[in-house]
């Protein structure tokens, strides 16, 4: 006899909502947990920067940890409907504006590593898809991802996230567009254009079990790949937490200071790849009187520009490009870090 | 004979897919050449847009992913 599809499905599914309600359990009551295991099993007196470090550290770290299985397992199903084929499909001969909306958009959940920045650039161009639209989808990729909006999330809260996810969509439209209009094709290494692209892959079609094994590797991937630093940049801020004393950084990073938020961004260019152990570093700095508004603009920078993949982009773009291209994108950071300064 | 060509600009997920086409290839048993394309208009005439890649006879079986073994060997038998 033949078993329905339910019920075949039906102990994995059981498995998924035994694993989900564990998981909210323990993320609930992580705050408890951290504060009994510090004073209580540790026996560190509450008040004193031991135990505040500590108590941060033990609460913060499975916290974000856990967060970010969840949410890169979820972005890895999502991502497995966008490949950059389909995106680039959706893109090819778009008008600008709507082209640059829809490409920072895409930007997020296509699957994009810095490693393939190059390749991607050479299809994109190549087969229709406008220069500038193409640099919108360059800049939301990498500056819009999963793993640093867990981490403003789990640290900051979700007001914190919305502002970077929306300010980093604006500054890869706004950027991509301006790009557009300047019309610098002529900057573009020649031999890009002459390529002649060729029509990979026959799509291969995928059922729920190999999206979810797909879920399963990113994880496995992108978790594996970030979870030292996560410790790192949580151990650090933990210390920071502890004791640095209140206030510390009004006066390096706090509003007043007008030159913090271009320091911040000149600082945030060689720092790369740390994204995800920066954010729990400056998150503590926050709590010390550092503004909110230079504190996104060091994340943008640490993110969305970097040197690395500048040196990548070499390849395929002039040198009066790239200084452009990091040029627009650094005045947009700015923008966003003076305007959060001002409003909040 | 088999061609077998990794496409990637060198990250370690270009090297372990590299490793892995050898060793389903050896399972196999087949004849082969194992090559590493890096140059990248070479690469973007594959119309490849996310490395590394698998290339067996000059059809591209795999962009942006490594594997597992068992799938390779299906993908290069």
């Amino acid at each position: 006899m033949k078993t329905s599809f339910f019920q075949r499905r039906l102990p994995r599914l059981v498995v998924a909502t035994l694993v989900l309600v564990a998981w909210w359990l323990v993320y609930r009551n992580l705050a408890g947990l951290a504060g009994w295991l510090t004073y209580s099993v540790v026996g560190l007196s509450s008040g004193s920067p031991l135990g505040a470090a500590v108590e941060f550290f033990i609460f913060e770290a499975p916290k974000v940890l856990l967060l970010l299985v969840l949410v890169v397992y979820g972005v890895g199903i999502v991502r497995t409907f966008f490949t950059p084929e389909r995106t680039r499909a959706l893109l090819q001969g778009r008008r600008e504006s709507a082209g640059n909306v829809l490409a920072a958009l895409l930007g997020i959940v296509t699957p994009f590593c810095s490693c393939s920045a190059v390749p991607l650039f050479i299809g994109f161009v190549t087969t229709g898809v406008p220069l500038g639209v193409t640099f919108s989808f360059l800049i939301s990729a990498p500056m819009v991802n999963e793993v640093a909006l867990v981490l403003l999330f789990g640290l900051f809260g979700w007001k914190v996230a919305v502002l970077y996810l929306g300010t980093g969509l604006f500054i890869a439209i706004i950027a991509g567009w301006v790009l557009g209009r300047l019309k610098l094709e002529r900057y573009v290494e020649e031999w890009v254009y002459a390529t002649k692209t060729g029509n990979a892959m026959q799509e291969e079609a995928l059922d729920w079990p190999a999206r979810l094994r797909l879920g399963g590797e990113a994880v496995r991937d992108i978790v594996g790949r970030v979870w030292l630093y996560v410790l790192l940049g949580i151990a650090v801020g933990a210390g920071i937490h502890g004791y640095v004393p209140e206030n510390f950084m009004a006066s390096i990073m706090g509003k007043g200071a007008w030159w913090s938020v271009p320091l911040a961004v000149v600082l945030g260019v060689p720092m790369y790849s740390n994204a995800a152990g920066i954010i729990p570093v400056v998150q503590a700095l926050l709590g010390k009187g550092a503004a909110l508004g230079t504190v996104l603009a060091f994340m943008m920078s640490v993110i969305g520009l970097s040197l690395p993949e500048a040196i990548i982009l070499r390849k395929v773009l002039k040198p009066q490009l790239i200084v452009i291209f990091f040029g627009i994108v650094a005045g947009g950071i700015l923008i966003v870090g003076y305007l959060f300064n001002l409003v909040l | 004979m088999k061609k077998i060509q990794i496409l990637g600009t060198g990250c370690a997920k270009c090297l372990k897919l590299a490793a892995v086409a050898d060793e389903a290839a050896k399972a196999l048993g087949l004849e082969y050449t194992i090559e590493k394309v890096t140059n990248l208009s070479d690469i973007a005439g594959f119309g490849v847009m996310f490395t590394p890649a698998l290339v067996v006879d000059g059809t591209v079986k795999v962009a942006g992913k490594v594997p597992a073994l068992e799938d390779v060997k299906k993908l290069i038998a």
